[in-house]
């Protein structure tokens, strides 16, 4: 008996760890170019900073929903240390820039031409958004979007930015 | 030996038909297409609905009707 309770608190401990060690791997870099201007931008000129990575494209619905939200988080925790990087999948840059014509985005969009980026990240739906702390480590997988759900993002990056960026 | 050599044969032909049913699933940023209005089935949501409970209430019974999502692969 005694025997079993050893064993099955091992088994937990094995998968607590490993669940660990896998949020705090380190992510990929990449280096691709901004959307609507000229120029590139890569993981390493967010350094530093909690990051929120969007993947998206301008056919997904909850896509639309999560734009807005995200550029009001943005708003409200850029001076603290917080930025969006929002990578767009859509096969045409064109459609890309005719869905944003009319939205007020201020954080940094890439175009992500090859697609390699969900594939290194592992996107399984969309959106999908990797929460980054300063170090640059995995803290939260985000997938879909709800309104709702701007709520739970805003307590997770508060908790992020307060944590030292050491 | 023609017996053999016919079987053979048809073993190989069933093995290439059979391989070319492999495919390798839509990945979720690759479903553009699939989300575009005209690869629904019923793009217009009203007269999806109408044609749902039409459906429903000549069956008495509801569901399996289509799948969950937008085709975007969201959850």
């Amino acid at each position: 008996m005694m025997l079993r309770s050893a064993f099955t608190v091992l088994c937990l401990a094995v998968v607590f760890l490993w669940k660990a060690t896998a949020f705090a791997q380190p992510i990929p870099n990449f280096d691709l170019p901004l959307l609507d201007r000229a120029g590139t931008l890569s993981l390493a000129d967010v350094k530093g900073k909690v990051v929120y990575l969007d993947f998206w494209a301008s056919w997904c619905g909850p896509c639309a929903v999560s734009l807005p939200e995200l550029e009001k988080l943005r708003r409200r925790f850029h001076p603290q240390g917080f930025e969006v990087v929002a990578i767009n999948l859509d096969n045409s840059q064109e459609d890309a820039r005719r869905f944003l014509r009319d939205k007020q985005i201020s954080y940094p969009i890439l175009f992500d031409r090859q697609q390699r980026t969900p594939e290194q990240f592992g996107v399984a739906g969309m959106p999908t958004a990797f929460l980054l702390d300063r170090q640059g480590r995995l803290r939260e997988t985000h997938t879909g979007f709800k309104p709702g759900d701007t709520e739970k993002l805003t307590k997770m990056i508060q908790q992020l930015l307060q944590e030292e960026g050491s | 030996m023609t017996r053999h050599y016919r079987w053979l044969v048809a073993c190989c032909v069933s093995a290439g038909l059979l391989a070319g049913c492999e495919t390798a699933p839509v990945k979720a940023w690759q479903r553009g297409d699939l989300a575009r209005t005209e690869m629904a089935w019923q793009p217009d949501p009203m007269e999806s609905a109408f044609r749902d409970h039409v459906y429903t209430s000549k069956e008495g019974a509801s569901g399996g009707v289509g799948t969950g999502g937008g085709g975007c692969g969201c959850y």
